[in-house]
């Protein structure tokens, strides 16, 4: 069994797919919490290069991967806490101070990552991302003909992943349930809905918002943090590289469910993956359609699509929270 | 007022010397107001008179200036509607405040309740329990974008029940509601005070209050007039209590003599952008001197109606001529040329015909300035014909360079119907103009569209209320999902049968003409079939048509 047998080469490829997907898809989880509250911060690049910065930073001085976790959502908590202050309390204009938060984040974050640029992560904490605790050992079964095969297929798609993959897969159960099952997940979407009809309820419109944006920017700093600490192993200026973006694009391109996000940030992380494989191909490299920067386009084609088919959708057709990007005011008629 | 300890003889509410200013505007100087337990107590008051601001303070929206708010004999100060609902005052707002795609269950529950579970099981039994004991027939699992008018308001009153509230305020909750409904909701209330509720009606239209209060309390520029038992009152009485006046209460329906056919709609079809039907075979005639009302529910076409005509929508089929003349297809400079002049008074009131941020003279330059010549804008003209318009229709504003989103809803009324009316029109359209207005804004509008009527002027009145409906057109075209489920002689129909039709049902009774079929164009004038068919005891003078059997072709 070599890793060149189509299926093989299938396997790894969704493999990849999956690692690369990973902070798109904490980030989207991150996002769709801040925006089911009615709230649209376009600052998750700056969020997560400010979580990512704090969290590598703490790791390589204290060596320490709790410290490092929470870091990094303090990080990025700092830039959604200026955020949610200007556009809930002073109801600043939700898309400026998401762009301001943007600028802002990748300004600290570059500041305070200078540092780190040739540190790379502690081997105790690369050790633990490197740990695969679902793989099964299927050495007596793998030289059977076709059961080895598929069973090996199946471990490399399925179970050979650190545990960051499946505590995102299980955060996007929760959350889903959490939004759709629970008394919180009702109110939170009330308020992303219809605040007006949240205050009337008696549910506390400012707070919730607060506490969506907080959570949300928590999970974009995790988010952050995956790309020095596990994915990278060290600090790179502007390390996310537009994936804050492509986040935001996502929440659309998923229509604000946790669930479809895992699929969602599966298929662009997979056009990500494609951009470099198709590098390898000499007689692909001249054909501009599969440059990697036109690759790298297309997630943001394929969310234009989405968001025309869905504002063409027929009346009655949900298209996302209510109060998206609006502020509220109670004393307004 | 009272002691700490509650007692029966508590009133439910007592609201002493409040006052409120937004600004400089005093919007409540010491007001008194007071509702006992089981009673259904009328709020009057013209606009700006305060209703809206005293409403909001008892429920938390607004904290007063000064003045005490005492429920059950407990001096309470509310700092969040959250505090409001906790001691028992729930309101329902004249503008829903429901979230459309969520169900009745998610609506009711929202806000209710401790901890993470969301029963839903049990809630649903709750409104199901309540939605019986009250006799209102809610489904709990329906979507409220799914729900008719009357369906969202019983929502949001279950919504106010579910949270344990005994004292209720209904701001205007019958804008909006069919006769039928109307009635239903009546009945819901009555049932509430039998088990000792409290409820505030917040209602423009007296007969309703006569018909369902107990007390009634005027105020008037944000003072308290004094409060009076129903028994003991009469309409004209009420009406000078809040006018300060005495007012005359009927509206005047001018005997115009016809001098022609103005406007003829055949077979017009129209479909949304999304491909759904709004408009469906509706064919009218419209004459000069007369006053053609449109009644309907809300969405039931009338939006899709006034902007086909003014050439704002297209048409998926049919022919709208205007003297003759075809005009479908035809750009709405165009047909503001002919003389076709439109008002549509949207639900806030600004969103069409006006720029809020504009002052009153540009807003009246705004039609006008296109069929002027040269390059530059005529402002000079502009801000003499505002003036008149301001003095003639007396609207109140500091003056014309005042953004006309800072007037009064009436005022601003007042502006686009003024601007229309200056353009000389031979067709004026005008939905909702009354939408909101007190009495005295109300009937000056009213006189406005009747001066029209003498004048010739052909006049679509897309209306809400039916008594106003009934006593000011001539006759009344009633829609149905877009579909005219029939014509009316508005002299002689009545309320509960234009509340029919308005749910689709074709009338059948005795004495009904169903309009159609109505004859096809071209019709060189009017057609005295059809007309004599729909109004027989009009006195409009008609050359004599044949015998009309079924109504052919003139």
């Amino acid at each position: 069994m070599t890793d060149t047998t189509p299926l093989m080469v299938l396997a790894v490829f969704l493999a990849s797919a999956v690692r690369y997907s990973m902070p798109l898809l904490v980030g989207t989880l991150g996002e769709t919490v801040t925006e089911r509250s009615g709230h649209l911060n376009l600052g998750v690049e700056g969020m997560m290069l400010m979580g990512g910065a704090a969290g590598f930073v703490t790791a390589i001085r204290t060596d320490s991967l709790v410290l490092s976790l929470l870091a990094a959502m303090g990080g990025a908590i700092a830039g959604a806490l200026f955020y949610a202050v200007l556009t809930v309390t002073f109801r600043a204009n939700q898309v400026v101070t998401g762009l301001a938060l943007t600028l802002f984040g990748a300004g600290v974050a570059n500041t305070v990552g200078k540092g780190a640029v040739h540190a790379s992560t502690p081997p105790h904490i690369q050790a633990f991302f490197a740990w695969q605790p679902l793989r099964p050992d299927l050495s007596a079964i793998e030289s059977v003909p076709v059961l080895g095969p598929a069973a090996v297929f199946l471990r490399t798609v399925l179970l050979e992943y650190n545990i960051y993959v499946y505590m995102a897969v299980l955060l996007a159960v929760v959350l889903s349930l959490l939004l759709h099952r629970t008394r919180l997940g009702l109110h939170l979407r009330v308020v992303g809905e219809n605040p007006a009809s949240a205050d009337a309820s008696g549910i506390r419109v400012a707070a919730t918002r607060y506490g969506a944006i907080l959570v949300g920017g928590a999970l974009c700093g995790l988010a952050g943090l995956y790309l020095p600490l596990v994915h990278n192993g060290t600090w790179v200026e502007n390390i996310t590289g537009g994936r804050g973006w492509i986040v935001v694009a996502l929440v659309i391109f998923v229509r604000w469910s946790p669930l479809r996000a895992m699929l969602g940030a599966l298929l662009f992380g997979a056009l990500e993956i494609i951009g470099f494989k198709l590098q390898g191909f000499p007689q692909l490299a001249g054909n501009p359609l599969f440059s990697q920067y036109i690759i790298g386009m297309y997630p943001y084609i394929i969310t234009v699509i989405v968001l025309v088919a869905n504002s063409a959708r027929k009346k009655g057709g949900w298209r996302g929270p209510g109060a998206l990007g609006l502020p509220y005011f109670r004393e307004e008629r | 007022m009272g002691g700490p300890v509650p007692s029966a003889e508590c009133p439910a509410i007592e609201m002493a010397g409040i006052c409120k200013s937004f600004g400089h505007v005093r919007a409540n100087h010491n007001v008194g107001f007071s509702v006992r337990s089981g009673e259904i107590h009328a709020l009057l008051g013209e606009n700006g008179s305060g209703k809206s601001t005293l409403m909001n303070i008892l429920s938390g929206i607004y904290l007063p200036d000064a003045g005490s708010v005492a429920v059950r004999g407990r001096h309470v100060a509310f700092r969040s509607p959250r505090d409001a609902i906790a001691i028992g005052i729930g309101m329902v707002h004249q503008h829903f405040k429901l979230v459309e795609s969520m169900t009745a269950m998610e609506n009711i529950v929202a806000g209710t309740g401790r901890g993470l579970r969301l029963d839903r099981q049990q809630a649903r039994e709750r409104i199901r329990a309540f939605s019986r004991r009250f006799e209102m027939g809610l489904d709990p699992d329906k979507r409220v974008h799914d729900m008719s008018v009357g369906e969202k308001q019983t929502v949001e009153i279950l919504k106010v029940l579910y949270r344990g509230a005994d004292i209720l305020v209904l701001d205007e909750p019958t804008a909006v509601l069919t006769p039928q409904e109307i009635g239903r909701l009546f009945g819901i209330l009555r049932l509430m005070r039998q088990e000792g509720h409290s409820v505030i009606f917040i209602s423009h239209k007296l007969n309703e209050v006569m018909s369902l209060c107990d007390r009634v309390t005027v105020l008037r520029r944000g003072e308290t007039v004094g409060t009076v038992a129903v028994a003991d009152c009469t309409t004209s009485r009420l009406v000078e209590m809040m006018v300060g006046r005495v007012v005359d209460l009927s509206i005047d329906r001018p005997r115009v003599q016809s001098s022609g056919l103005c406007l003829s709609v055949r077979n017009l079809s129209v479909r949304d952008e999304e491909g759904i039907r709004k408009l469906d075979d509706v064919s009218f005639d419209l004459h000069h001197g007369e006053i053609l009302g449109v009644a309907g529910l809300a969405g039931s076409g009338q939006k899709e109606l006034c902007e086909t005509i003014a050439g704002l929508q297209a048409a998926e089929g049919g022919r709208i001529a205007f003297h003759g003349n075809d005009i479908l297809g035809r750009s709405p400079r165009d047909i503001i040329r002919l003389g076709i002049s439109m008002s549509f008074i949207p639900e806030d009131r600004l969103g069409m015909g006006l720029v809020a941020g504009m002052d009153i003279a540009d807003n009246v330059m705004l039609k006008d300035y296109a069929f002027r010549p040269g390059l530059f804008l005529d402002r000079t003209a502009a801000r003499k014909k505002a003036r008149e318009i301001v003095s003639r229709l007396s609207i109140d504003t500091p003056g014309i360079f005042h953004p006309v989103r800072k007037l009064s809803g009436g005022n601003i009324q007042k502006v686009i119907l003024g601007r229309e009316i200056d353009l000389n029109p031979k067709l004026l359209i005008t939905a909702y103009a009354v939408r909101g207005l007190d009495i005295h804004s109300s009937y000056t509008i009213y006189r406005l569209l009747n001066d029209q009527k003498v004048k010739g002027v052909a006049v679509l009145y897309i209306g809400e209320d039916l008594d106003v409906l009934l006593e000011l057109c001539d006759r009344i075209l009633v829609l149905f999902n877009g579909r005219v489920t029939g014509i009316v002689d508005a002299r002689s129909s009545t309320k509960e049968r234009i509340g029919l039709m308005m749910t689709g049902e074709t009338p059948r009774a005795e004495g009904w003409q169903v309009p159609l079929p109505v004859p096809p164009l071209p019709a060189s004038n009017a057609c005295p079939v059809a007309d004599r068919l729909l109004s027989p005891d009009s006195d409009r003078t008609m050359p004599a048509g044949p015998d009309g059997k079924g109504g052919g072709p003139c």
